[in-house]
């Protein structure tokens, strides 16, 4: 397998794993999504859903409230912007059905059941796992949701009929917390799985192997070693 | 296209640096520095920075012109049952309810004025005796916080045509007895749900609510409804307004 990347490595102008495009589309999202979360725990605390729940200043971002504001208000156009170009991207140039799909819930389970026994391939960075595919196609899908409530958020009257959809004012909040938890969810396991091979890291900074268009042979028992 | 003149005003946020400093309603942060997520990245109080806030502020004045464009004039916001109103309402202000200074009716008057043909001053007994417009609509804090109010008071659009204002101007600007100032776009003053409130749940308001007259509108953050009203301007000149000289976002439409 190693021979078979080395060889086509030195093929020209092969298309790396990642895209510049790409890895442009995922660092800006980076740094858009914790200007977010952290504006964002700042804004919450000004009014709390749960009165358990207040985040700690020196996790949050702004300071005072006006200015956690402002921020939220700044990063939504990164985020939002960035976010529609790689949606656009994903689905255009082919990379969301190539990497992405199909996500079947048995391939799924057997993947859980590998990864809890240590066991899950990952030596070919080239091919999620349908861990991978769900979490990332999900994350896609609750950060457009978010986008949605958070608009709700703004501009609950302009957006009447939309906020209708989410009951009202404080449900769409409520969503918009939820869709926050679950981002915080996704990156703690994001990050933790990409420290555990670190050779991912480097193929979202440097592009990584040349990327394999075919499918794997058989993606359900892949090798672990 | 509007652009707030002093929005991007470097001089007003250095005028404005020790309130800016000073203010903190729940006293949770006073002395404490700003450590956020971006903090730990870039190893500086990020938001103490003045060039960071000015950056925001220029920024906020762009989100001034998005609200701008995306207003429908003529959409009305959702109104609720009567069963549904919260009484009273809810209390906020930049101080405590405590501190509220009742105004004394007979000596209170509206100034006008600006662009307006008739600039005589408005008793409260001439304005109580005006067509009255009533409002149940939710009314939402930028903390977050929400409730279902029921205001009545004079149409804003039909006040300003009765004084002779010029509906083409940019801003109708409010000065208040407790030295508070707000400032709506026209577009936003014209709109159908837009009053100056002389009653809560048809009882007039009371002290803390903002008696003898407050603006009461469908369309903006609560902030934005000016209470204990004393004094109104149409301008083509953004006067500056109480939060946002202080970092929060001037348009503030919901």
């Amino acid at each position: 397998m190693m021979d078979d990347i080395a060889v086509k490595s030195t093929e020209r102008h092969r298309a790396k794993l990642h895209p510049a495009a790409v890895r442009t589309m995922h660092w800006v999202n980076a740094i858009a999504i914790i200007i977010m979360i952290g504006s964002g725990w700042k804004i919450y605390n000004d009014e709390v859903l749960f009165g358990w729940l207040h985040f700690p200043e020196w996790i949050s971002l702004g300071g005072d409230a006006q200015w956690a504001l402002q921020w939220h208000f700044f990063a939504m156009w990164i985020l939002m912007l960035n976010g529609l170009c790689y949606i656009g991207y994903g689905i255009f140039t082919g990379r969301f059905r190539r990497k992405l799909l199909p996500i079947w819930p048995s391939t799924v389970i057997a993947d859980i059941r590998d990864a809890l026994r240590f066991r899950l391939a990952h030596d070919d960075i080239r091919h999620y796992n349908a861990v991978q595919k769900l979490l990332y196609a999900g994350i896609i899908l609750v950060i457009t949701l978010q986008v949605i409530s958070g608009w709700v958020i703004w501009k609950p009257m302009q957006l009447s009929e939309l906020t209708q959809l989410f009951y009202d004012f404080q449900t769409a909040r409520l969503v918009h917390f939820i869709g926050m938890a679950a981002i915080v969810g996704f990156l703690v396991i994001h990050v933790a799985l990409a420290l555990l091979v670190p050779k991912t890291i480097g193929a979202m900074i440097t592009g990584g192997p040349p990327a394999d268009e075919t499918p794997p042979a058989d993606p359900i028992h892949s090798p672990a070693e | 296209m509007f652009r707030p003149k002093n929005s991007i005003d470097r001089s007003a946020l250095e005028e404005n640096k020790k309130l800016i400093a000073d203010f903190n309603r729940r006293n949770l942060l006073r002395g404490t520095f700003s450590l956020g997520a971006l903090t730990m990245l870039t190893g500086c109080g990020a938001t103490d920075n003045e060039a960071v806030r000015s950056f925001l502020q220029a920024f906020s004045s762009f989100n001034d012109r998005v609200q701008e464009a995306i207003f429908r004039p003529n959409h009305l916001a959702p109104t609720y049952r009567e069963d549904q109103v919260v009484k009273p309402p809810r209390f906020n202000a930049y101080y405590d309810v405590e501190d509220v200074k009742p105004l004394d009716v007979k000596g209170w008057k509206l100034e006008l004025s600006g662009l307006i043909d008739n600039k005589a001053p408005w008793s409260a007994e001439q304005i109580y005796k005006l067509p009255e417009q009533e409002l149940i609509v939710r009314n939402i804090c930028v903390e977050g916080w929400d409730y279902i109010g029921q205001w009545s008071g004079v149409n804003l659009r039909q006040f300003l045509e009765r004084i002779g204002a010029d509906v083409k101007a940019k801003y109708v600007a409010f000065r208040c007895a407790d030295d508070y100032t707000e400032c709506l776009d026209m577009a936003t003053a014209l709109h159908p749900q837009t009053i100056l409130a002389t009653k809560y749940a048809r009882e007039p308001i009371t002290d803390p609510f903002g008696f003898p007259l407050r603006l009461r509108t469908a369309t903006k953050l609560g902030f934005k409804n000016a209470k204990w009203i004393t004094a109104l301007e149409v301008t083509n000149r953004f006067p500056g307004t109480y939060w946002s000289d202080r970092g929060f976002n001037w348009f503030a439409g919901i």
